[in-house]
């Protein structure tokens, strides 16, 4: 075996040996999303020497990332997650194969990326990809390494991996639906303590690592909930919901994983409808990203942080409103609480700045 | 009877306390109504109950020395 040098370490462990090793080389596996949970799992994994690795995230590198996402420098803020990492990742291992997909997911590219992996590591950081995930990996069958994180806590878990089991457990086992908008803060509104990530990440990267050899065993079917500031953990065995209907291809292809299901009369404008409706006198721009939050932007007429917002919903003005945020969601569901408490004419930018900046 | 009711994540946000014991709970349905009087915010929040570390998906009879777990989804990443 070539690199034998390199992967000595693990190697000599007992129970690893060469055979360990050439079931990583063998490995397939996709990690969605190269944020705070995905740059440890891709260092942890690289490193480890798994064959094949897909790196899927559209997001841009900001300087509010790089207290956990540390595989990330200063230099490179503004330019795309996924191309950085795959040149340092090409640094780290060269042996192995990284496959390059710059774009977020969706119903439409989904299937057809998860297919070509073994193995799928939900580090994603929003509810909609959350859940589209999974229903994905449920129609393909194939195992979901599950992070997330909230401020000082993590969960970690392994989905549908059938063994002996009638049925394997998925993620709508543990919660059917998806939070409302807003019921559950992001990490740009609750925050989040940098090494937490870190944490869940290399949690989830030692699950896809004992998943792949087949050592010890994998937390398939349990949750595992981390407590830093209490460091402590706790693990709860996943029941199944008794009579469940297993998504298939075309419901999974029907569903509507995006937040505007939730959100009735509430209009998204793109980038070129909101420059167009700027030119107007009476027309207002409100941002309701956190005030921490990157870039500064010099076209919005007031920002009120969604955290703020129902308690300053009198400071908005009587004018045609467009809201705007990181990436069009927060602003989607502020968008609807104004509408609901003020009769105004309202939107939300879609894709938010991200779009706008693009 | 006493049990012990662990709240998760934004659950503690709710109830100001990471645990609390209770005494005279017949069972889980029953401590989810006393929870959702006491404390109102509970009626509109994503949780799903654990007893002694097992996942319940229906109504549960609760014994002296139970550890009842209340864990939200997180989503942050």
């Amino acid at each position: 075996m070539a690199d034998k040098e390199r992967y000595l370490r693990q190697m000599i462990l007992p129970g690893f040996g060469q055979e360990a090793q050439e079931k990583l080389l063998a490995a397939k596996v996709l990690i969605v999303g190269v944020g705070g949970l995905g740059c440890p799992v891709l260092q942890y994994l690289v490193g480890a020497g798994v064959g094949k690795i897909g790196i899927m995230d559209g997001d841009k590198i900001s300087l509010s990332n790089l207290h956990r996402q540390l595989l990330f420098s200063e230099i490179e803020i503004g330019l795309l997650k996924v191309e950085q990492a795959f040149i340092k990742m090409k640094q780290l291992n060269s042996g192995i194969t990284i496959e390059q997909y710059p774009f977020y997911i969706d119903q439409k590219n989904a299937l057809e990326i998860i297919s070509k992996f073994d193995i799928v590591i939900d580090a994603t950081d929003n509810f909609a990809a959350k859940y589209l995930i999974n229903d994905a990996c449920v129609v393909l069958k194939k195992p979901l390494v599950y992070g997330a994180v909230s401020r000082f806590e993590g969960q970690v878990a392994v989905f549908n991996f059938a063994t002996n089991k009638e049925r394997a457990i998925n993620y709508r086992d543990l919660f059917p639906e998806a939070p409302k908008l807003g019921e559950i803060p992001s990490c740009e509104e609750a925050g989040v303590l940098g090494v937490l990530p870190g944490i869940i990440g290399a949690m989830q990267a030692a699950e896809a690592v004992k998943f792949i050899t087949g050592l010890g065993r994998v937390l398939n079917g349990k949750l595992y909930h981390y407590n830093l500031l209490q460091a402590q953990g706790y693990e709860i065995e996943i029941t199944p919901i008794d009579k469940v209907e297993e998504i298939n291809e075309h419901q999974f292809l029907k569903t509507n994983y995006e937040w505007d299901c939730e959100i009735e009369d509430v209009p998204e404008i793109n980038v070129a409808e909101f420059n167009k409706l700027r030119q107007q006198p009476e027309f207002f721009v409100l941002d309701v990203r956190e005030k921490h939050e990157y870039p500064k932007i010099d076209f919005s007429d007031a920002q009120i942080p969604m955290s703020e917002l129902q308690n300053r919903m009198a400071e908005i003005p009587d004018k045609e409103i467009c809201i705007i945020c990181h990436q069009g969601i927060r602003s989607l569901y502020a968008a609807q609480q104004i509408s609901k408490k003020r009769n105004l004419k309202v939107s939300s930018l879609k894709g938010g700045l991200t779009a706008y900046f693009k | 009877m006493a049990l012990e009711v662990l709240y998760f994540g934004s659950l503690v946000d709710i109830t100001g306390l990471s645990k609390q014991e209770f005494t005279s709970i017949a069972d889980t349905d029953s401590l989810v109504q006393q929870l959702q009087t006491d404390y109102p915010a509970l009626r509109t929040t994503k949780f799903f109950i654990a007893v002694n570390q097992q996942m319940i998906q229906s109504n549960k009879a609760l014994n002296h020395g139970d550890i009842v777990a209340l864990m939200p989804p997180f989503s942050g990443g």
